[in-house]
């Protein structure tokens, strides 16, 4: 069953929200071991909502939130009152905020239920979900592959049915690359159409919130739910909540393809998928076109300069003095700082501090930070050309299926190009849609990414209805269950 | 470019870390892959061209100078991994 | 000073009186226990984030146009990076690329009495930090966030003073300023306005020498003992052959000196960048024309129209208008009183004295102008005598009592009644005969006498001049 079709389900009394909940908590239970996705089961609050939720639906409160009653797993990188938010870090172990996230308020006020919280890379800085202080998030489909990162554990319980929809949040990919890899549907929101507050900060001008889910409809019907203008965040710019139709209309509908980004390096499986997906909508109604973007080869650079410099910044918090981890060998106040740092944050978090210290010091701005802001200008020019031309582009999420758990850990550069695809559309602040394409050989999944201008996410989901109107790799599940 | 031992006890100062000698090391190489790696942006001339340190070319969000209530103080200690009645506690911080 | 001379340049920092934080909605407000004016934001919790109160935008282009300041079109928000625990996010915000106002002047009146124009290099926003408790008992500091995110603006003068009169100066007119603006409260012992001086010494015609920076500086009194030992330390150091270090230094008042600052942990590189949590800033003419419209009148055009429309003296506009509190009791008292020069006389008179005796300051002063009205129009009209005046004056300070009652329970009200005063005469002359026989006999004296058990017997509320009229036309019969 599908998120909107488990909520109809209960306001046809034909379930319970307790049913729902005690029926996913059941499965988390016997099966969460295969991926090692959910950090933390909210098992006792979820039961309690439950009971909280049904009320309310049966007194009709809740009838015009399509997702009312449906369970939902949360990125350990969202704060949760009241239930413990480590972003996978030994930094935050046991912390427990003492307010919500804007989109947890929304979700809640549409009558979901959080499960719990999912594993990730370490402060979302990674693309594989292995550097959490938890251990790696297996790949549902394989589980001696990586789940992606760094919302693996969200793409993770839905690829294996633990959830039917999840939150993530995407700073270069870190939504997309994941559903990738796990084979499902997912929404990296322009920036600014959902709030950040509560997400605890990674890159502040590239970080947003999306859904992950079994389908668009899914995704669509959640991302209306945490869209809209936050007071508390100031680059909340969206007037009201996203409403989306049920369009599937994608006559003459323009979608440019990027040639240069099935050149180099890309696997001919994946290449031939998303090569594929294009025609499918062609058939449809599309009008494809090729164009060459030039700044492909340049984009992983600008941002990992933005993302690391303001990364050092946002980390600088975690001292061990307000909250999180305190080194139990600190005696002086100098020790209270570096020992807790030293020893709270895992190697990867250190050497994006430490690059992002390098690219903003003294001497070495004007080289890095500086000339990477001006990249970025150039990217969102390029874009905002291509868009005058195209309604979306289609493009490569990854240039390869999941990897093996371990395989790319130890090589920084290896691991940061695989952002090569997705990166960009943070930089430019664009909203993506990546959905299922298809697998290869070892039946491994493959996605694709549709790219919008600012704003044009109504566009991308009627466009990815339309796809998944004519196809079915977003119905299958993995570990087996396909019919 | 170079990473001398200087500029990577340097780094470490500014980001407020106490690196092991094995971790310096590690870190010494990677950053020097990292930075010949992005050394592809020279390829870029930018000599004059805007900056943008944020996606979009929004401005003026403003808040209304009026006051809501504080958190409970007992929430803001609550997380502290060494608090008193009423505040954070630290060691000395003056000599 | 030996051939050397002083340069100097002053930060000053200016805490405003907004109700709410820079980038919260926590109340500014000083003191009240630890964290109890506190929330995610300024205590950086994990995923807070800032949003810009737009009055501290307000205030910044006030204090730009009165401070003759170029208003920056776009301005924008920079994050300094350092890590103290009195920093919760370990980064201030702070404006270092686009400052809200730059190249601003203002003009100081000298000892000579010419004036000099000193330059504002910038004025720019930011947020204060939190405190820091010591406890010197168990070697622990305890962090109290109330002051964090507090608005400050911190106009840097450029290096212009030569002197530590000059800096008084300038910080006098600077506070008043601030104070007429209605931007700051200027407390200096709560610390709402604080001053570092940066100091070096060279020879006339020299290049800059090596500065230092002196903090700590609590009172204008601190300030100018701390430039005085600061420029002979430097003198004596260049004397000896020795070199300067560019550095902080605190200043110790009670020791009389001051002593250089341990570095903080990190170097002083602060890798300020752009703050992506903050939108700029786009500034139109029609938003600055409006807030220029709306400036308060400033000191020093008080003092030009007291002058003019009042017929003040230099000397009482000067004392009125040296702190916003009392020039504003004066225009009220004058305003409900109608009487411009007695009001003037009442506050630079009374009011100075019992503020030098009870040690009240401007900005401590709370005096119900209404009540002082209607005492200095009785005495003007020639209800109640000068005396009366005064201890009734006194009365509402000390007391607050209600003036009409008062001077009616004291009998200070002057009886003009004739009957009364005829009754009065009367009786003093048939009970001192001997006197009235002195007067008759040409003894001056003795009439003084007559008029003060005159005067007496009317309980001090007889007019002087009638009395006088009618004793003399008695005695004369």
């Amino acid at each position: 069953m599908t998120a909107i079709e488990i909520s109809a389900a209960i306001k046809a009394k034909k379930l319970t929200v307790l049913q729902v909940v005690e029926d996913y908590l059941k499965k988390i239970k016997e099966q969460n071991d295969v991926t090692n996705a959910f950090l933390y089961v909210a098992h006792e609050q979820a039961l309690a909502r439950a009971a909280e939720v049904q009320a309310q639906i049966d007194t009709g409160e809740l009838d015009d939130s399509p997702l009312a009653g449906v369970p939902i797993g949360i990125k350990d990188n969202i704060s949760t009152m009241g239930i413990e938010t480590s972003c996978a870090s030994k930094m935050l172990e046991g912390y427990t905020p003492v307010f919500n996230a804007f989109v947890i308020d929304k979700l809640e006020a549409a009558g979901m239920i959080i499960l719990g919280k999912l594993n990730m890379d370490e402060f979302a800085m990674g693309g594989s979900s292995e550097t959490g202080i938890k251990g790696a998030v297996r790949n549902p489909w394989d589980t001696a592959r990586v789940a992606g990162g760094s919302s693996g554990g969200s793409a993770a319980v839905v690829a294996s049915d633990l959830v039917p929809l999840a939150l993530g949040t995407d700073t270069g990919g870190s939504i997309r690359q994941p559903c990738a890899f796990c084979g499902v549907t997912g929404i990296k929101p322009t920036y600014g159409a959902v709030s950040r507050y509560g997400a605890v900060a990674f890159a502040s001008s590239l970080d947003q919130i999306g859904p992950i889910g079994g389908n668009i409809d899914d995704c669509a019907a959640l991302l209306s739910v945490i869209s809209g203008k936050d007071e508390r965040d100031n680059t909340s710019v969206i007037d009201k909540p996203f409403a989306f139709g049920d369009s599937t209309d994608v006559k003459g509908m323009k979608i440019g393809i990027p040639r240069n980004y099935f050149s180099n390096g890309i696997d001919d499986e994946v290449k031939n998928a998303v090569l594929s997906a294009a025609r499918t909508l062609e058939e449809q109604g599309v009008i494809i076109d090729e164009f060459d973007m030039p700044m492909l080869d340049y984009v992983v650079h600008v941002y990992y300069i933005i993302a690391c410099a303001e990364a050092s910044s946002n980390l600088a918090r975690f001292d061990g003095i307000k909250y999180g981890y305190r080194s139990k060998n600190a005696e002086t106040l100098a020790q209270v700082y570096r020992l807790s740092r030293s020893e709270g944050f895992g190697l990867e978090v250190k050497r994006r501090i430490m690059l992002g210290s390098f690219v903003l010091s003294s001497g070495y701005y004007d080289a890095y930070y500086k000339k990477a802001m001006q990249v970025r200008a150039i990217i969102k020019d390029e874009y905002s050309k291509l868009f005058q031309k195209y309604d979306m582009i289609i493009s490569p999420v990854a240039q390869s299926t999941a990897y093996k758990i371990g395989e790319n850990i130890d090589d920084p550069v290896k691991m940061y190009m695989n952002d090569l695809y997705t990166a960009s559309v943070n930089l430019a602040g664009l909203p993506a849609a990546v959905l299922p394409c298809g697998f290869d050989a070892a039946g491994l999944p493959i996605g694709f990414q549709l790219i919008g201008d600012a704003f044009s996410e109504d566009k991308l989901v009627t466009a990815a209805r339309a796809f998944q109107s004519v196809t079915d790799y977003h119905t299958k599940k993995a570990g087996g269950n396909n019919s | 470019m170079k990473i001398d031992k200087a500029l990577i006890d340097y780094l470490e100062e500014l980001s407020c870390l106490s690196l092991s000698e094995e971790e310096k090391i590690r870190l010494t190489g990677d950053l020097e892959s990292i930075l010949a790696a992005m050394d592809k942006l020279n390829e870029l001339d930018t000599v004059g061209f805007q900056e943008r340190n944020h996606p979009f070319d929004g401005v003026n969000s403003f808040r209304e100078d009026i006051v809501l209530p504080s958190l409970e103080r007992e929430l803001v200690l609550q997380n502290a991994p060494q608090r008193n009645a009423e505040a954070f506690v630290v060691p000395k911080t003056v000599e | 000073m030996k051939g050397y001379e002083v340069v100097m340049g002053l930060e000053v920092h200016a805490e405003l009186s907004t109700k709410t934080k820079i980038f919260c909605a926590c109340a500014n407000k000083f003191g009240g226990a630890p964290n109890t004016h506190v929330c995610p934001v300024c205590t950086a919790m994990p995923g807070a984030l800032p949003v810009f109160n737009r009055r501290v935008l307000e205030y910044a282009v006030r204090l730009g146009l009165a401070l003759n300041c170029d208003i920056t079109r776009c301005s924008k928000f920079d994050r300094k990076n350092y890590f103290y625990p009195d920093l919760p996010a370990a980064y201030q915000i702070s404006q270092l690329y686009a400052p809200i106002c730059k190249n601003g002047c203002m003009e100081i009146a000298l000892e000579d009495g010419g004036t000099k124009t000193i330059g504002i290099h910038q004025i720019h926003m930011e947020a204060d930090a939190g405190k820091l408790i010591h406890d010197p008992a168990n070697e622990q500091t305890y962090v109290d966030y109330n002051r964090s995110c507090v608005p400050l603006l911190e106009i840097v003068s450029e290096p212009d003073f030569s002197s530590a009169a000059q800096v008084i100066a300038y910080l006098t007119k600077l506070r008043e300023t601030l104070l007429y603006l209605g931007i700051c409260d200027c407390k200096m012992q709560e610390g709402s306005i604080r001053a570092d001086v940066n100091l070096s010494v060279r020879r006339p015609g020299e290049a800059l020498g090596v500065r230092a920076e002196m903090k700590n500086l609590n009172s204008f009194k601190a300030i100018a003992r701390a430039i005085e030992y600061e420029a002979a330390r430097q003198i004596e150091v260049l004397e000896k052959g020795g070199t300067l270090v560019q550095e902080t230094r605190r200043w110790d008042d009670n020791k009389g000196r001051s002593y250089p600052m341990r570095s903080k942990e990190n170097a002083n590189d602060y890798r300020y960048f752009p703050e992506p949590d903050l939108l700029p800033m786009q500034i139109d003419d029609q938003w600055i024309e409006g807030i220029r419209g709306s400036l308060p009148e400033l000191a020093h055009e008080k003092r030009a129209r007291y002058i003019k429309d009042f017929g003040l003296s230099e000397f009482e506009a000067g004392i009125i208008t040296a702190h916003k509190n009392i020039s504003d009791l004066f225009e009220e008292i004058a305003r409900q009183s109608g009487q411009a020069l007695e009001s003037a006389r009442l506050v630079t008179g009374e009011i100075m004295r019992m503020m030098n005796n009870t040690g009240i300051l401007p900005e401590d002063l709370s005096l119900d102008a209404g009540k002082l009205a209607y005492l200095v129009k009785l005495v003007i009209e020639g209800k109640i005598n000068r005396n009366s005046y005064k201890d009734a004056l006194n009365a509402v300070f000390t007391r607050n009592v209600q003036p009409a009652d008062y001077v009616k329970e004291k009998g200070y009200i002057i009886v003009n009644d004739t009957n009364a005063v005829a009754q009065a005469i009367e009786a003093v002359i048939a009970e001192n005969p001997n006197a009235v026989t002195d007067y008759k006999s040409g003894i001056q004296k003795a009439f003084g006498f007559l008029m003060g058990q005159v005067m007496q017997k009317l309980k001090g509320a007889g007019n002087p001049g009638a009395v006088k009229a009618a004793l003399t036309e008695v005695l004369g019969s």
